[in-house]
């Protein structure tokens, strides 16, 4: 498929490596991210998904470093951009890949644009700080954006209010705005978790046309592996702020190694199996990441819980093709666990 | 809009009418009158005064003459004062208290909103513990407190300004610079606290970060995106604090000696000078209803969301 040739024509457009962001709080150190590495290639759409409070979103802003800080900070790790690291920036530096190079559309439309200002105002505000146009030629831009991702009537309701728009209508906007000075990558922090199901579907393919026009590799975050199966090419899954499992969409579909991937994928529903009328879910509740014990996180709820995943936390095992999974269940991992 | 305030400005006519009525039945209704004293007057004398102001009349008989003169704009005789009426003490002292309210309150806004701007963007910092330890200052200290120790330091210490006077009364116009302050100490405390709070509040709401993720500088987004959406509360406090500061201050009015209006809101109750009350009431009202009408009109105009039919 296009995969192979995707790995072998581009190199890697971001390189997260052993990523570390912890919240310090009064209760503890709340390791939300922890030691996680991925890449991007450029035109992949990769997919970011797991339960609230994982890590995915923590992730995503720690890219942009945008973690609010106090009490966040990234404690550790590399992540590499055009050749450089993210980490290692200065405030303009950072400002002039934010917004420009990769951009981002977070969760719910209804409260990320301003409601002071006309969408005029904050498009052009977003493309004359990365581009030296003027404010007319900027406003051309911005109308011509808000026609690509289909709001109608543009020219008019370019000095529109964002209160003016429906829920749909402004996430549209966001996504014109964030695509406004061409981003090599877009970050979708859940971009269709607030909206309605059937608008949920026309913003995600409006992710992936543009995505596809623009040449933009693409950042998605979400819960649902529905959304997931339709639009990645690659899935991260993740766990109490570790990747537990990363794969090729198909190959995580077809043979989900992790527990959890496996339980998650059981949870989704499906009208072909749904005989029995119960839906599958997994028992327990997410562990609290405050001073978690070296462990595999997931072992009081997983069904094949050993010993040895109650006192380590398991290494990273290639299981050919990219698929890797991080399990004792698995590799080196499986002789150690036997012993 | 247009619509919505000329229907706002008829609005206010019952709201004072209600006011008036109110009012001028209230002070009857509290015990004693404006001619009993210590000593009580001989009843000739006491019936001859009561007739002179037609306090023997039947009560409405009373209010409609007296609203049909407030309607022509005439707040009647004082019942206490013989040379002048109500209208005369009010236009005398109203402007002095006016003058010294929108310096205090334009200087409270000014401090307040700057050092609460800078104490929520260098949040637990020094300048943060700093402009609101000043803050709680202005709100916990009473003003008879303030007022003389500023005295005590920057008239008679320093001799930099005069203790106490006013320009129209033979005082030159530093005379105004101490009980300005004085009087815009509690004001800027709250407009402080209120400014942290609210820009607080709105640094942290999604659309901010969606300016940083969109690369702006920090100040820009401060004064660009926060802005606006912060001083809403701000603004809503301003209306009934402007009405209540230029309607003059008793304590720094006392402490200064300023001619202000706020003495006669005291003096009048004790007086039972039933007229002069309902005066100052008015004037009192009529400031806050203007007041709370252009709040309303600048809260349109801030959040595009609100819209007036």
């Amino acid at each position: 498929m296009s995969k192979t040739v995707t790995e072998h024509t581009y190199g890697n457009m971001l390189e997260v490596k052993d990523l570390k962001t912890y919240f310090l709080t009064d209760a503890g150190i709340v390791k939300a991210v922890d030691g996680i590495s991925f890449t991007l290639k450029q035109g992949e759409t990769l997919g970011i998904v797991g339960e609230s409070g994982s890590g995915k979103s923590v992730t995503n802003l720690s890219i942009m470093r945008l973690i609010p800080s106090p009490p966040g900070k990234i404690v550790g790790g590399e992540i590499f951009f055009e050749g450089k690291d993210i980490l290692k920036l200065s405030e303009s530096e950072l400002r002039s890949i934010r917004g420009n190079r990769i951009s981002m559309v977070f969760q719910d439309p209804m409260t990320s644009l301003n409601p002071f200002l006309r969408i005029s105002t904050q498009m052009i505000e977003t493309i004359r700080l990365h581009q030296t146009i003027s404010r007319k030629e900027a406003l051309a831009k911005s109308i011509d954006m808000l026609k690509l991702v289909g709001i109608p009537a543009a020219e008019e309701r370019v000095t529109n209010y964002p209160h003016q728009f429906s829920g749909g209508m402004r996430q549209r906007v966001m996504i014109a705005m964030a695509l406004s000075c061409e981003a090599k990558i877009l970050i979708a922090d859940e971009p269709t978790t607030a909206l309605d199901v059937t608008i949920q579907a026309q913003i995600l393919e409006l992710i992936q046309s543009l995505s596809k026009k623009l040449n933009t590799s693409v950042i998605l975050i979400t819960h649902d592996l529905g959304v997931v199966a339709g639009l990645c090419d690659n899935v991260c899954v993740m766990y109490a702020g570790k990747i537990v499992e990363k794969a090729r969409t198909e190959d995580l579909y077809k043979s989900p190694s992790h527990p959890y991937t496996y339980g998650l994928i059981q949870s989704v529903p499906r009208l072909d199996k749904a005989k029995n009328g119960r839906l599958f879910s997994i028992e327990g509740q997410p562990p609290n990441v405050i001073d978690l014990p070296p462990c595999c996180p997931f072992h009081p709820r997983c069904h094949k819980v050993m010993d040895i995943c109650r006192t380590q936390y398991p290494p990273t095992t290639d299981l050919g093709g990219g698929h890797e999974v991080s399990c004792w269940l698995y590799g080196a991992g499986k002789e150690q666990a036997n012993v | 809009m247009t619509k919505y305030i000329i229907k706002r400005l008829l609005g206010i006519i019952p709201t004072l009418l209600i006011i008036i009525t109110i009012s001028f039945f209230i002070v009857r209704v509290a015990p004693g009158g404006p001619f009993d004293g210590e000593r009580a007057l001989p009843e000739v004398v006491k019936r001859n005064i009561e007739a002179k102001y037609h306090m023997n009349d039947p009560l409405l008989l009373q209010y409609g003459r007296y609203m049909f003169d407030v309607l022509r704009g005439d707040l009647g005789p004082s019942f206490r004062y013989k040379d002048h009426d109500v209208n005369f003490y009010i236009f005398q002292s109203l402007p002095n208290s006016i003058m010294l309210g929108v310096i205090a309150i334009s200087l409270s806004i000014v401090l307040g909103i700057t050092s609460g701007m800078l104490a929520s963007v260098k949040q637990n910092t020094w300048v943060d513990y700093l402009s609101m330890a000043l803050a709680v200052v202005g709100i916990s200290v009473p003003l008879f407190v303030i007022g003389p120790v500023l005295q005590y330091v920057f008239a008679i210490k320093l001799q930099w300004l005069p203790t106490s006077g006013w320009f129209t009364a033979g005082g030159d116009w530093k005379t105004i610079i101490l009980p300005a302050i004085t009087l815009a100490f509690a004001d800027f405390g709250v407009i402080a606290r209120l400014t942290r709070s609210s820009m607080l509040e709105t640094l942290r709401s999604d659309y901010i970060r969606t300016a940083k993720a969109k690369g702006m500088r920090n100040s820009a987004i401060i004064f660009k995106h926060a802005m606006k959406g912060a001083m809403l509360p701000i603004v809503s406090y301003l209306g009934p604090a402007f009405a209540g500061i230029i309607t003059g201050s008793v304590v720094v009015e006392q402490v200064f000696r300023i001619p202000g209006l706020g003495k006669f809101f005291v003096q009048s109750s004790f007086n039972r000078d039933y007229t002069l009350i309902v005066g100052v009431v008015i004037v009192y009202s009529v400031i806050l209803v203007i007041m709370n009408f252009i709040v309303d009109v600048v809260y349109s105009m801030l959040d595009p969301r609100i819209t007036y039919k």
